[in-house]
């Protein structure tokens, strides 16, 4: 199967930003964090590219997902 | 039919499931996700044999705990009504499962209040964030708003001033947080303070762009223009399910006595979704043991 590109917007202070790269980790996938609290070209790219003001923004390929749903990153992963 | 059906993910949920699954009582634990309230909670450092712990951690530690004992769970759907039945209790689920059991323990939690004004759902995610820690920085360089009168409010100044052009505290009382909270974050260059006003509005198209606010005490409107609204105005009990079949206090919060009974034989409730005085982790944690033992000593009754 063709890994996905998975793209995880996050801050440091987030605890659901942490449940869901924890949820990622656990299961073996690959994904880039961007601290958009630090990294302004990421925090730009998260609000004009996914259209998203809120984090996590999870992206998954072309898919943008808000916020931390087990259920929803299962499906869109094929977990 | 499982003897007993725990509602909720958070502290009292997972530790009354972990006594009764101890007590090899037939459990059926019901809530959209594992976790709960301490899972938006960064420090913690009054949960006893923990110096320091951060809320997800400690929260992992919860669940690993639980799925050492045989229990059933079902997460993800939401229990949206609980009817009592002849012996026991029926709960549906927004799947359109329904499940019944003879005794129910309710461990919901709170979740945090909304203002219900125009333009607040709509733009939610949008500029309108519940999680100042979580989204502060996305609006740094920007004007903001922060609703709230309490230590919560008070905390997301004290983050937004240092990042934010300028910050609005808009609160309906006095401020109502610690002192030594207020003396620390009031004052600051880029903090413009509006007691006794009320928010009337959120506009913008796509994203927030303006808060239209109105003087309590002059009737007097003013809009703000901001990019961000951050809402701290508390919390409120997650409680619907034992509207019409137990009684609640007026906030909302199920009334329960000493043993974690509603008054309604077989049905329990544990935790910041009751009237018990003090919202804590570790007291959480007491009345959920506290109710699957008296719910057992119900259950050998019948």
């Amino acid at each position: 199967m063709g890994a996905k590109e998975v793209k995880v917007y996050t801050t440091p202070g987030c605890p659901w930003c942490k449940r869901a790269k924890k949820f990622l980790e656990d299961n073996g996938v690959e994904y880039q964090d961007f601290n958009v609290a630090e990294d302004k070209a990421a925090r730009e790219e998260m609000i004009t590219k996914c259209d998203s003001l809120a984090v996590p923004t999870i992206c998954i390929d072309s898919e943008v997902i808000v916020g931390f749903n087990e259920a929803v990153l299962k499906e869109k992963l094929g977990l | 039919m499982p003897e007993l059906i725990i509602i909720g993910g958070g502290p009292a949920a997972l530790t009354a499931a972990v006594y009764a699954a101890r007590k090899r009582i037939d459990t059926l634990l019901l809530s959209t996700e594992l976790g709960g309230q301490p899972l938006t909670t960064l420090g913690i450092e009054n949960y006893m044999g923990y110096q320091y712990i951060e809320g997800p951690e400690l929260m992992q530690k919860f669940e690993e705990q639980m799925k050492q004992f045989p229990l059933e769970q079902k997460i993800g759907p939401a229990v949206i009504a609980l009817s009592r039945l002849d012996g026991g209790f029926e709960v549906k689920t927004d799947n359109g499962e329904s499940y019944q059991a003879k005794a129910v323990i309710i461990a919901t939690g709170k979740r945090p209040r909304s203002l219900n004004v125009p333009g607040e759902e709509r733009l939610r995610g949008r500029g309108v964030t519940y999680c100042a820690i979580c989204d502060g920085p996305l609006f740094a360089g920007e004007k903001v708003a922060v609703i709230g009168g309490g230590n919560s409010a008070l905390e997301a100044v004290d983050d937004m001033v240092k990042i934010a052009e300028h910050v609005h505290l808009v609160s309906l009382t006095p401020l109502t947080g610690d002192q030594i909270v207020i003396d620390r974050v009031i004052g600051a260059a880029n903090l413009s303070v509006f007691l006794e006003h009320e928010v009337v509005e959120i506009e913008g198209s796509s994203r927030v762009e303006v808060i239209a606010i109105r003087d309590l005490k002059t009737g007097e409107q003013k809009k703000l223009k901001v990019g961000g609204v951050f809402i701290e105005i508390g919390l409120i009990p997650n409680s619907e399910l034992a509207k019409g079949i137990a009684k609640l206090n007026k906030l909302g919060e199920i009334e329960v006595n000493c043993a974690c009974a509603t008054g309604i034989p077989g049905l329990y409730a544990a935790g910041d979704v009751t009237d018990v005085p003090e919202k804590q982790i570790v007291v959480a944690a007491g009345e959920g043991a506290k109710a699957a033992l008296q719910a057992r000593r119900y259950l050998q009754r019948l």
